[in-house]
C-alpha cells in the first residue's frame, strides 16, 4: 500500500510488514519470500562463520537480501544477558553498518520470553551507544512504556511465544500498549497465519513481524502472499475504522414505513 | 603461539593478526556482513591488520545467517 509508510526512527518503509529469515530450509525459498511479502526489512543473526558453513564465503544469506532489494535489520538473537546482548548489537553494527538493532534478551529457551531486566538494561546501554533500538517485548504494557521512555524508536510486543503460531493470545493488552505509545508498535511472533496478521493492523499495530509462518508453511511463498494480504487488510480495516461490538442486533433497514399486511 | 578461533584451538604464527584470522577463513578483508571480536570485545574493520594477536587470544569471527522468528 504505497502512500501509507511506516516511519520508524526518521526512516520511511515502505512496508508494514517486516520479515525475519528464520527456518527457511534454502535461500530460494527466502528469496521467493521477499518477493512475495513486499518486505523491505528482514532480519539477520550473526553467528560463528564456518569455512563450509551456511555464513561462510559465497553463501551469505546478504546476498540473497542484496539480489532481493531487501534491507538488513540485525537482531540479537540468542543472546540470555544484557552483556551479551550489548556486544552482539556492536559487532552487527560493525559486520552491517547500520546502528538499526532488533533488540531480544531471552530468559529462557524453552518459552523464548523475554526477559525484561535484562532487556531494560541492555536497551539502556545501546540507546547510550547511538544505537536505534527495537526491542522484542512482552505484551505488557508497562514494559513497552518504560523501554519508550528508556528511547527505543519502536516496541515489538510478541502476540504468543516464538514459532508457536498461537496468534495474539492478549488482544486487549496490545490495544492497550498501542493506546499508549508514541513510538511505532510492530507485533512480533506468534503469528500462525494471515488473519493472526490482519488482526494485529486490526488493533491498531504500526507493522507485524513475521518469520516461521512463512518459513515453515508448506508453501513460504505462498503463505508470504498471504500474510502481506492479511497486513494490507487489516491496516485499511483499522484506518477504516470499525463499528463497535454490541449485545444484541441492531437494524441497518429503517423500520419507518413497513408495510401493514 | 595458539590461539582460540570460534572454539577452536589454532596454531599461529607470532605476530600474525586479526586479518591473517579472516583470511584463513577464506574471507575477503573488505568482506561485507563480517564482524570480529578478541577476547569479548568488538575489533573494527580498520583495525584487523593492525591488531596483533597474543598466546591464548580468543578470536570470534561471526557472519549473517538466517534468524530471527
Amino acid at each position: 500500500m504505497s502512500g501509507d509508510p511506516l516511519v520508524i526512527a526518521g526512516r520511511e518503509l515502505s512496508s508494514r510488514l517486516i520479515l525475519g529469515s528464520g527456518g527457511f530450509a534454502n535461500h530460494e525459498l527466502l528469496r521467493d519470500a521477499c518477493a512475495a511479502a513486499q518486505v523491505q526489512l528482514c532480519t539477520v543473526a550473526l553467528r560463528r562463520i564456518d569455512a563450509g558453513g551456511e555464513s561462510g564465503p559465497g553463501r551469505s544469506i546478504l546476498h540473497v537480501l542484496q539480489e532481493a532489494g531487501v534491507e538488513v535489520l540485525p537482531n540479537t538473537a540468542g543472546c540470555f544477558t544484557a552483556r551479551d546482548a550489548v556486544r552482539t548489537a556492536q559487532l552487527a553494527r560493525e559486520a552491517f553498518a547500520t546502528d538499526w538493532i532488533k533488540l531480544e534478551v531471552i530468559g529462557d529457551d524453552r518459552t523464548l520470553l523475554p526477559d525484561a531486566v535484562e532487556l531494560m538494561a541492555a536497551a539502556e546501554q545501546l540507546v547510550a551507544d547511538g544505537f536505534q533500538v527495537l526491542p522484542y517485548t512482552t505484551d505488557d504494557p508497562t514494559a513497552a512504556r518504560r523501554l519508550e521512555d528508556l528511547g527505543c524508536v519502536a516496541v515489538m510486543p510478541l502476540g504468543s511465544p516464538i514459532g508457536s503460531g498461537m496468534g495474539i493470545c492478549n488482544p486487549y493488552n496490545i490495544s492497550l500498549i498501542v493506546e499508549h505509545a508514541s513510538v511505532p508498535v510492530v507485533l512480533d511472533a506468534g503469528i500462525g497465519t494471515a488473519s493472526d496478521a490482519a488482526l494485529a493492523m486490526e488493533l491498531g499495530c504500526d507493522a507485524v513481524l513475521c518469520a516461521s509462518a512463512i518459513s515453515r508453511a508448506h508453501d513460504p511463498a505462498a503463505m508470504a502472499a498471504a500474510i502481506r494480504a492479511g497486513v494490507d487488510g487489516g491496516r485499511l480495516a483499522r484506518c477504516a475504522g470499525r463499528i463497535p461490538r454490541r449485545l444484541y442486533a441492531e437494524a441497518s433497514t429503517p423500520m419507518a414505513g413497513l408495510p401493514s399486511l | 603461539m595458539r590461539v582460540v578461533v570460534n572454539g577452536e584451538d589454532r596454531r599461529l604464527r607470532a605476530g600474525a593478526t586479526v586479518a591473517d584470522v579472516v583470511r584463513s577463513l577464506d574471507l575477503a578483508p573488505d568482506a561485507r556482513g563480517v564482524a570480529v571480536a578478541l577476547d569479548g570485545e568488538v575489533v573494527v574493520r580498520g583495525a584487523w591488520s593492525s591488531t596483533v594477536l597474543s598466546e591464548g587470544a580468543r578470536v570470534e569471527v561471526l557472519g549473517a545467517i538466517g534468524g530471527g522468528r
